[in-house]
């Protein structure tokens, strides 16, 4: 298999492309910019649409118009940028068109910084927009896994009829590092029962729409995708679990925090402390199985993050909350460094 | 018997929610007819907006997509993109087309989106009751402008029609009213013009119709006419404000 050097933010268009994303709509926005140039570039020759939306909100827009008529439409921004995007990632969840959302984390609240975060846990797992709903959330650690989980949210979107996001940082974004592309066969989903591509008069109209104003309508479409939810939670979770069978503290880390934890990790084994590290790859939903299965001889959990700890908030709703979970997170752009998350381990350490 | 007068094969034989008096029905059937004389329901994709006319994929036969408020022109963009070959159009009030979404209309414009926005100027917020819209009045009295619209509080209403006519990717800006048989014959050849325009891949076509509200403006049906003789189409005046079809002169 040919591998080449590429740049995340690269990787991740060039990635969709080949997953048959057919349309791109997007803003600039640092540090995901080389995302929207790379599809700029690229796109027309994969013969799909590019196109710079006047802003964020119409991107999104553009994407549920395009989704809706049923091919594989996607849209990339960074923090700032997915807060306006909330409004249409809604409306997408609310009428059940998949989609394909990259987030580039950095700094917030507000306009923030550019640096690399982890700020956004809770907006992608909790508060994607207003409403009753889910994302699919993928967490890529390398450049190869965020060429593989693009075309895993892809599929996994349309197998469900919910949107899915890459939830990459800056840091992700802007490393290069060497990549292979896997023959990809895109799942070809047959959309034909819903899109709204014109009928042909063959069939009777459809409708995209998510307006129901009977309660009891709206609460049974609700309801009914909940219960897809609870299959995607059965069927759809992913995770690394690193020197977790014997460990005495277990590290609980994702996307580029994972491969810091994952040096502080060795080098704790390698001064006797019995360490391991649980990665989740998708963060809703979250790997409740894998984490207790990981965790099920460890003393202590330590939650290492780029930002002021927002995943340690499933950290301890999976575990019931049955053993010490302490937290070790920088924030605003500061990347935590393995010394730090080494000594951190050290003094759980000390105290088991 | 020959049938001399039918419901468009593309409305949807359903009851509509639209009050009495209001235009909305009008010109529905207006697009409907254009639809069905063009023989393009089949390949016909309608975005809605969100106010009165948020249910009209109800009524609408083609494909519909109903799209955040004031985002219509952008669904429309994300559809007519990826489907180049199908006929799309949005239907949009003034406060979903000039307030909340004047960015998105602004630029489908820039972009000589080539796509049809159908938008209903009434005054007026409907839907949630009857608030300050855009193109309110100076004077006129709203549940937001209790005293009359004062320009030095709420500011001066928006002239579509003849904002997006600056824009070079217009292809047609037209205002017309649905208040006599005259000009609801004119409205549809507006509509009309607006689709060939579609056909001929020549830009966006934007037609602004002058509506009633009955119910909001507080006035019987024929009360909202005389109101939208009177008041409105002095303040807005119909025309063509950019045809790229005729030549500079002929307007």
């Amino acid at each position: 298999m040919e591998r080449s050097l590429m740049k995340g933010n690269e990787a991740l268009a060039e990635a969709a492309i080949r997953a048959g994303c057919k349309c791109f709509f997007g803003y600039p926005i640092t540090p995901q910019t080389e995302l929207s140039a790379y599809m700029a570039k690229r796109m027309h020759k994969a013969g799909g649409v590019f196109l710079q939306a006047e802003s964020e909100i119409a991107a999104i827009n553009m994407v549920l118009g395009a989704a809706s008529t049923g091919v594989r439409a996607m849209t990339s921004s960074s923090s700032p940028g997915v807060s306006l995007k909330s409004e249409g990632i809604s409306y997408l969840a609310g009428s059940d068109v998949p989609a394909l959302i990259i987030n580039v984390q950095r700094g917030g609240p507000g306009l923030g910084g550019i640096q690399p975060s982890q700020a956004d846990y809770w907006q992608a797992t909790r508060a994607m927009g207003h409403g009753d709903f889910h994302v699919l959330v993928f967490a890529p650690c390398s450049v190869q896994e965020m060429v593989d989980m693009v075309v895993k949210a892809f599929d996994t979107a349309d197998k469900y009829r919910i949107p899915a996001m890459i939830l990459a940082d800056g840091l992700l974004g802007q490393m290069m590092e060497p990549v292979s592309f896997p023959e990809i066969n895109p799942d070809s989903v047959d959309k034909s029962s819903w899109a709204a591509c014109g009928h042909g008069n063959k069939r009777e109209h459809h409708v995209i729409n998510s307006l129901y104003l009977q309660a009891n309508e709206l609460e049974d479409k609700v309801n009914e995708r909940f219960k897809r939810y609870e299959i995607i939670k059965e069927n759809e979770t992913d995770a690394e679990l690193y020197l977790t069978d014997d460990c005495d503290i277990l590290v609980c880390a994702y996307g580029a925090s994972a491969r810091i934890v994952k040096s502080a990790v060795n080098s704790a084994r390698e001064a006797g402390i019995k360490a391991g590290m649980f990665r989740p790859k998708t963060l809703w939903p979250f790997p409740v199985k894998e984490l207790n299965k990981a965790c099920k001889n460890a003393s202590e959990l330590l939650c290492v993050e780029m930002s002021k700890g927002q995943m340690i908030d499933d950290v301890k709703l999976a575990i019931n909350c049955s053993k010490p979970v302490s937290f070790f997170g920088r924030t605003g752009g500061v990347i935590p460094t393995p010394v730090e998350v080494l000594e951190q381990i050290k003094k759980i350490g000390g105290k088991i | 018997m020959p049938v001399v007068f039918k419901r468009p094969d593309s409305l949807l034989d359903v009851p509509m929610h639209y009050c009495p008096g209001c235009s909305h029905g009008i010109v529905h059937r207006l697009v409907c007819e254009v639809i069905d004389e063009m023989g393009i329901e089949g390949d016909t994709i309608g975005v809605c907006p969100v106010g009165c006319a948020v249910m009209s994929y109800d009524y609408f036969g083609c494909d519909m997509i109903e799209a955040p408020h004031g985002r219509a022109p952008a669904v429309a963009t994300g559809v007519k993109r990826t489907n180049p070959d199908k006929f799309v159009f949005t239907y949009q009030g003034d406060g979903d087309l000039a307030a909340i979404g004047t960015a998105e209309t602004v630029h489908v414009g820039a972009r000589g989106e080539n796509i049809v926005i159908i938008f209903i100027n009434n005054t007026i917020y409907g839907m949630t009751g009857g608030q300050m819209a855009p193109t309110t009045i100076p004077g006129q009295v709203t549940q937001t402008t209790p005293f009359g619209r004062d320009p030095e509080l709420a500011g001066y209403p928006v002239r579509v029609c003849e904002l997006i006519s600056t824009l070079t990717g217009t292809a047609l800006a037209q205002r017309v009213a649905v208040d006599t048989v005259k000009h609801i014959k004119e409205a549809k050849e507006a509509i009309r013009k607006a689709f060939e325009n579609q056909k001929e891949k020549r830009g966006l076509s934007i037609v602004e119709v002058l509506s009633t509200c009955p119910t909001n403006w507080g006035l019987s049906p024929v009360d909202a006419i005389k109101r939208l003789q009177k008041e409105m189409i002095p303040y807005y005046p119909l025309g063509v404000y950019k045809d790229v079809t005729t030549k500079e002169g002929e307007k």
